[in-house]
Order: structure tokens, then sequence, then C-alpha cells
């Protein structure tokens, strides 16, 4: 086994890209995930705070991964009682 | 038209410092005004990489914060004229660099220098943020080594998004510098080459700088090694990146070491 080894070192290099393939293509989309979660979060509060008074913190965005589907679950908290903006104007 | 360039990485210790002096000093050989700065503070080594560490008055952070003009924190180059280093503070914390006050020295910077260099620190942190922040181009700086590598990515898509040039949508010239590279190794199927590295990273390759003794003798004597030992292998190579970074078009080469004989050969591919 050492007689072969030193003829034929271990060529590793070719693991380490596959290694690096797998890994950078998850690495890839969970990032654009959370771009992607962060972009929904402030695009929801926009809408809302049309509409409501609503603090930033109480818009939550998040992405459950699973291997067929991923869900998305938004929890808005509404201030008691919920008043409008049009209300509150007129 | 002045150039604000990023010497970046992600990861510690593959070469970002001593890419940024080969580089601003190639660039200064051919007339043009250079600016190297650092963007380390608290763990400031441009300096003595470039051998200015005993010529240090003021810092970037004095610069920032209006405790210093810029020209009385440029220290220029002995050797070359056109080339200046504006060091990072040691003692000060990082967070005295402030976005607006970065923002103006970067501005300011531009109306002296024809290229103004910027070396990151290691990290995706604050520093890290700030060097990047004003370029018009990057240079990443890879070993072929995964976690070199995978860092690599991170920083990209960093640059992608968090730079104000991405940020006004426009495109980020992005160009991979491979370091410690090892031709021998890489053929034997040891190291990763560069064709798995260029395939992994997609961004064009402005240079591949060869594994050499040369480098540490540079920063031995506090020299960039594209001065002080011009002939040497990885001093070609950057050479010539600095040259594609002025838009010159180079044939893509991994230099070897030119003395030695047969013998010397022999043992040299041997030993590597």
């Amino acid at each position: 086994m050492t007689i072969f080894n030193f003829f034929k070192p271990a060529r590793s290099a070719p693991v380490a890209r596959d290694r690096l393939q797998i890994l950078l293509q998850h690495e890839r989309v969970s990032a654009g995930a959370s771009d992607l979660i962060a972009k929904l979060r402030e695009e929801i509060l926009g809408v809302i705070a049309r509409h409501v008074d609503i603090p930033a913190d109480k818009v939550q965005v998040k992405m459950q991964r699973a291997e067929a589907v991923s869900t998305l679950e938004v929890e808005i908290e509404l201030p008691n009682p919920v008043r409008s903006r049009s209300e509150k104007a007129a | 038209m002045s150039q604000v360039l990023v010497v970046t990485s992600g990861k510690g210790g593959v070469g970002k410092t001593t890419s940024t002096a080969a580089i601003g000093a190639a660039l200064a050989m051919s007339g043009q005004r250079v600016a190297v700065v650092d963007f380390d503070v608290g763990l400031r080594n441009l300096d003595l990489v470039m051998g200015a560490e005993r010529r240090v008055v003021y810092d970037l952070i004095n610069v920032v914060q209006g405790e210093a003009k810029l020209q009385q924190a440029l220290i220029r180059d002995k050797r070359l004229d056109t080339l200046y280093v504006l060091p990072a503070s040691q003692t000060r914390d990082k967070d005295a660099l402030t976005e607006e006050g970065v923002a103006r020295v970067m501005e300011e910077l531009r109306s002296h220098f024809d290229w103004v260099v910027c070396d990151s620190p290691a990290g995706i942190e604050r520093g890290a943020m700030l060097a990047m922040r004003h370029a018009d181009v990057a240079i990443v700086v890879t070993n072929p080594e995964v976690s070199s590598v995978r860092d690599s990515d991170r920083i990209i898509g960093m640059l992608d998004s968090k730079t104000l040039k991405a940020e006004k949508g426009e495109y980020m010239e992005k160009h991979l510098l491979l370091t410690r590279y090892d031709a021998t190794r890489a053929e034997r199927g040891q190291m990763l080459k560069v064709e798995d590295v260029l395939e992994i990273l997609s961004i064009p390759l402005l240079g591949i700088i060869p594994e050499s003794e040369a480098v540490l003798n540079a920063s031995n004597v506090g020299c960039p090694v594209t001065l002080v030992d011009s002939d040497s292998a990885p001093a070609r190579a950057y050479l010539d990146a600095a040259r594609r970074l002025e838009g010159e078009n180079i044939p893509m080469v991994v230099p070897s070491e030119r003395r030695g004989g047969l013998i010397s050969k022999l043992f040299g591919r041997r030993a590597a």
C-alpha cells in the first residue's frame, strides 16, 4: 500500500472541487434567500404602514426550507385597536 | 480618470497586503500616481510591508476624524516618487472610521491620485465593508484551497450588493488573483487548478502568482516584490496583472523561476 501510494500520490484536488461546488451551490441559495426575506419584509412593512401605524419590528418574515417545498411565514402584529391612517386623518 | 481599487478576500493570510504593495508599486512604476491605503485598523501591516513603518506620523483615522490633513498622513515611498502609503491606525478603535469620514477621504484621494488601492482587512465586518464601499474595481485574492475559495465566494456576493456601485445598480468589476499557486502540485491533482477555481467563482482572472521565496524575502526587507526582485516569478506575475488592470491584453501564463540549471530544475520539481 505504501509503495502504491508512493507511485500514485492521492489526487485530493477533485474532492476539494466537488465539495466546494456542492457547498457553494447551497450557500448561494441561502444567501439569496436571506436577501429575499429582507426585501419581502421591507415591502410588506411598506404596504401595511401605508394604511396602519405599525412599528418596524412587528413584521416577521421567516422561511422554512424543506426538501419538496419551502414555506414562507409572515407574522404581522397590529396594535389594538386597529386604526387605519385614513380614519385618523378624518 | 481616478480609479479606486479594493484588494479583498474574506479569509486572512492569503496575500492581500503583499498584493496591494506589489500591484501598487507596479502601477506606480509606469509613472502613475498611486496611493495604497491600509484599512486594517488595529492590525496595520501595509506600512511594514512597504518599509515605511518608521515614518508613520498620522494615519487614516486621524484624517477621517479631521485631526490631520491628508498630506500630513501620506508617506511618500523612498524608491518611487509617485507612490504613497496611507497607514492605518495601530491603536485606535475601528469604530472610529465613520462612513461619512471615509467617503470624504476617498473623494480627496481621488482628486490627487490615478489609483487609490485599498488594502481590506480580513473578514466581512465593518472594516472590510468600508474598504470596498467606494471601489470602482475589486481584486479578490484567493489561494487554491477550499476555505479561501469559499470565503472569496462570500466576498464576491458582498461586492455585488454592498458597494456604492452595486447599490446604484451599476456593474461592479471584479478580478480574481490566484496566489500561492503551485502548478506542479495542481498538475498532480494535489491542489485546485486555476480552471477549477475559475469555474467555481466565475469572475475573470487577473493573474496567477506562483508560490515563491521571493515574496517572503520582499516582506523581510520591507519592499514590494515588484520593486525589490522585479525579475522573480511572482514579481513578473504581479507586473502582468497590473498591466491587465490598465486594460492591456497580456497572455496568461504562470511565470516560473528563471534561475537554476538542470539539477535544480530536476530537484526543484521533486521538492515542490
